[in-house]
């Protein structure tokens, strides 16, 4: 048995290892690379894998622990602020898309409770596929990614009266339990998670990371993500959606970083497993034996899909390329149509047939989305650059320019600045319609990711005298630091950090000029402050720039040690030890530069 | 901090690309060994002085030498901040007798230079005074202080002269500088530069 397990393991790690370089090499991403390997080894290539059922059941874990993750990212307070957008848009999509396919199906005569369930399953679009692909095109800050995680969150809710649903309409006898008691279980569930989540998981957490044992936290928390994952299935609730309440619940505990580091692996594989497994289930048998039928349901149901998403995508407020792509992101079939097909057919709303055809076509439409993605980058995105490209003489080849890449709006400051001072600029950024407005005004703007080095190569980064790096992920701009250092090492980089540890981080990476983005407003606010308080201001100034003088001091003071604090030290206690250290440090350096300076309070 | 520094150069020149004339004479100083520039518009733009740093570097050095363009007959504003935070009384110059004054004993002068020409700088001229009375202040600051002040290096003419006379003034005080260091100076010969 155990060995049957090494060898399946082995054949999706020799598959993902194989398929996935070689498919974003191509520039297919990885996605689509997983899709095609599960194809390869599935029933239909290779034959080397039997059991798909259990594998796509099993690897549905990957969703749950990207929920859980996504959930670790956002406080209660900002998923409260977003209600309105998730209700308001997801409604919108789910009962949109559900209204016309419904339509349609009626249309070509299907019968009723056929079809709307057919199409409440069909309305759900891939939380992993669009997720993953945002996070891929770190376009979850973009509108169109807002929008996007909103919906997908609503479908995830919507998911559960959906199931409970289907025995209503089946001809089989419904569940013991019907959908009201149902509903109850599920409000109980969740409430017993908030509790648990503030009063039995945090000091279990806290324990656990005081035995210091690394494997063992890792363990607790898949645990912690597993046994709710599994609660959740027991009351018929997504696991996904109880995964991402559990993450949520826990973000802003002191342990969120810790966790995600853990989990990050995990659920980079099981996702990807996950997408092998849909590869795998692509029924060829169905397929093969209607094909013209399977594709051409296939496109009218993406078509309907990407009409709605398309046309909703204007009173959220987006514009002409941002309302492609968020359709392109959202039109495939989801996950939960599997569930959703699966309960139908054993509730006997429609018959084994159609359920496979249909799981079929929502397999088609997650493989095509990674296509369009191309479509989009290849074709469409070249040729409205093409529509708007003026002629490039004006501004070519700029030499002796500054390069500002993320105009946003730390950016745009740091841009409009040096470019009322007749500084070249040339801008990178990766927001369409951001683009556009720049190129009004005929700045030279490059759009992509900046990481790639061929994207520098060609904004003249070898000509540039200094590159501002004002992105706002993390992440991306550590990325890009080390992509820029290792490319053009002589091109001076001058980086908004978010905080401390980026600053630090971006240190390690040989950028000497680096501003925090909250310091130098704060200080003016609390300067400020003081002013009201009753302060004279220019005294208030001296007290600022005396404090600012001593901050900065203290930074670079402590980055020899900011690596070799031990890593489960919890980073929110930590926090507060500095900061209550920098509170003594602060008072001691303020009362002697005061005495140095002969300053005294001029307050009334 | 090199304890052999013979001379702090105090320069303030708050122009956009420096005067042609200030930034030769800032230069020649600093090619002098154990001659320390100070720009303070360079180190300060935003007006906020280091005061310890400043502190501890006049308490090293023998002579102090200033060097700015003259604007509205008085010295940069930045200068002013700097001597206004820096030279508080209770360190330069305390009125009990207990304490020290911490820069008796040195000795200083200013360098400045003056858009009029000498002709300008009498009673009568177009600028009314001679050059010594608008560094009246300047010279009392130092001798309350307890330090010696010596004669000013004046260079009128200063935005009209050609390349040539802007170097040859350089030149001049670049020696003054190394006599009056030299002079100064109370500590054996010291090679290194004190930048």
């Amino acid at each position: 048995m155990e060995h049957s397990l090494l060898l399946n393991a082995l054949v999706y790690l020799a598959a993902a290892v194989i398929v996935v370089p070689v498919a974003r090499r191509l520039g297919l991403g990885a996605v689509l690379g997983y899709l095609l390997a599960g194809i390869a080894i599935g029933p239909w290539g290779l034959g080397l894998i039997r059991e798909v059922e259990t594998i796509l059941h099993f690897s549905e874990f990957g969703v749950v622990l990207l929920l859980f993750v996504i959930g670790l990212e956002l406080e209660p307070r900002r998923l409260w602020s977003l209600r309105r957008s998730i209700f308001g848009w997801g409604a919108a999509q789910v009962g949109g898309v559900t209204l016309l396919l419904l339509g349609a199906a009626l249309l070509a005569g299907v019968g009723w409770k056929m079809a709307l369930i057919a199409a409440l399953g069909l309305s759900l679009s891939s939380t992993a596929v669009a997720l993953s692909t945002m996070q891929e095109r770190n376009l979850i800050p973009t509108p169109a990614g807002q929008a996007g995680f909103s919906i997908l969150l609503f479908q995830d809710i919507a998911a559960i009266p959906m199931i409970a649903l289907v025995p209503l309409l089946g001809v089989t006898a419904a569940d013991a339990d019907g959908g009201w008691s149902g509903a109850f279980k599920a409000i109980a569930m969740i409430a017993a998670l908030v509790l648990a989540g503030r009063f039995l998981i945090r000091p279990m957490l806290r324990f656990i990371a005081g035995t210091g044992m690394r494997e063992i936290f890792t363990a607790f928390a898949l645990l912690l993500v597993i046994s709710i994952s599994l609660l959740m299935d027991q009351v018929g609730m997504s696991m996904a959606l109880g995964a991402f309440m559990a993450g949520v619940l826990l973000a802003d505990s002191e342990y969120r970083h810790a966790l995600e580091t853990d989990l990050e692996p995990f659920k980079g594989l099981l996702l990807g497993l996950f997408f092998i497994a849909v590869g795998m289930s692509v029924d060829f048998g169905v397929f093969l034996a209607q094909p013209w039928r399977i594709v051409g349901m296939a496109a009218a149901f993406l078509a309907i899909k990407l009409a709605v998403l398309w046309l909703l995508a204007r009173p959220f407020g987006m514009t002409g390329r941002q309302r492609v792509l968020f359709a392109f992101l959202l039109s495939q079939g989801g996950e939960f149509a599997f569930v959703v097909f699966g309960a139908a057919a054993t509730a006997r709303v429609f018959d084994a047939d159609t359920a496979s055809i249909l799981v079929v076509v929502v397999a088609l439409s997650m493989i095509a989305t990674p296509l369009l993605l191309i479509l989009y980058d290849r074709v469409l995105e070249p040729y409205w650059q093409s529509l708007r490209q003026r002629p490039a003489d004006a501004v070519d080849a700029n030499r002796e320019h500054v390069i500002i890449a993320g105009f946003g709006r730390f950016g745009q400051i740091v841009g409009r600045l040096l470019h009322a001072n007749q500084v070249p600029l040339t801008m990178l950024d990766h927001d369409p319609d951001q683009i556009d407005t720049l190129r009004e005004f005929g700045f030279k703007v490059f759009y992509g990711d900046a990481t790639r080095t061929d994207l520098l190569h060609a904004a003249g980064a070898a000509h540039a005298r200094a590159l501002v790096l004002s992105v706002d992920g993390i992440d991306d701009s550590l990325k890009l630091a080390a992509a820029v250092r290792a490319e053009f090492p002589d091109l001076p980089i001058l980086a908004r950090a978010r905080n401390v540890t980026h600053c630090y981080q971006l240190m390690d990476l040989g950028v000497t000029i680096v501003e925090r983005e909250t310091f130098e407003s704060a200080l003016m606010l609390g300067r400020r402050t003081m002013e009201q308080l009753g302060f004279g201001a220019y005294f208030a100034r001296q007290a600022a720039m005396r404090f600012r003088e001593h901050n900065l001091r203290s930074v670079l003071e402590v980055y020899p040690y900011y690596k070799d604090r031990a890593q489960y030290v919890s980073m929110a206690r930590r926090a507060r030890e500095e900061l209550h250290a920098m509170f003594e440090r602060d008072f001691v350096a303020n009362s002697r530069d005061r005495e140095a300076e002969g300053d005294e309070p001029g307050n009334a | 901090m090199s304890s052999d520094l013979r001379a702090l150069v105090v320069f303030a020149d708050p122009s956009l690309h420096r005067s042609r004339i200030s930034r030769r004479v800032a230069e020649a100083c600093a090619s002098l060994p154990g001659v320390r520039v100070r720009d303070l518009y360079q180190l300060y733009p935003d007006f906020y002085i280091d005061v310890r740093a400043e502190r501890a570097l006049l308490e090293e050095a023998p002579l102090l030498v200033f060097v700015f363009q003259l604007g509205w007959y008085a010295m940069p504003a930045l200068l002013k901040e700097w001597f206004d935070s820096v030279f508080k009384p209770e360190w330069a110059a305390p009125c009990d007798g207990n304490r020290p004054r911490r820069l008796q004993g040195k000795t200083a002068f200013a360098a400045v230079a003056c858009a009029g020409s000498a002709r300008d700088y009498r009673a009568g001229g177009a600028h009314g005074r001679p050059l010594e009375d608008y560094l009246a202040p300047l010279e009392q600051s130092v001798k309350a202080c307890g330090m010696a002040w010596l004669a000013p290096h004046p260079f009128y003419g200063a935005d009209s002269t050609d390349a040539e006379a802007a170097a040859r003034h350089a030149g001049d005080l670049r020696a003054l500088l190394a006599r009056h260091a030299g002079i100064a100076s109370k500590q054996p010969q010291g090679g290194a530069h004190g930048a």
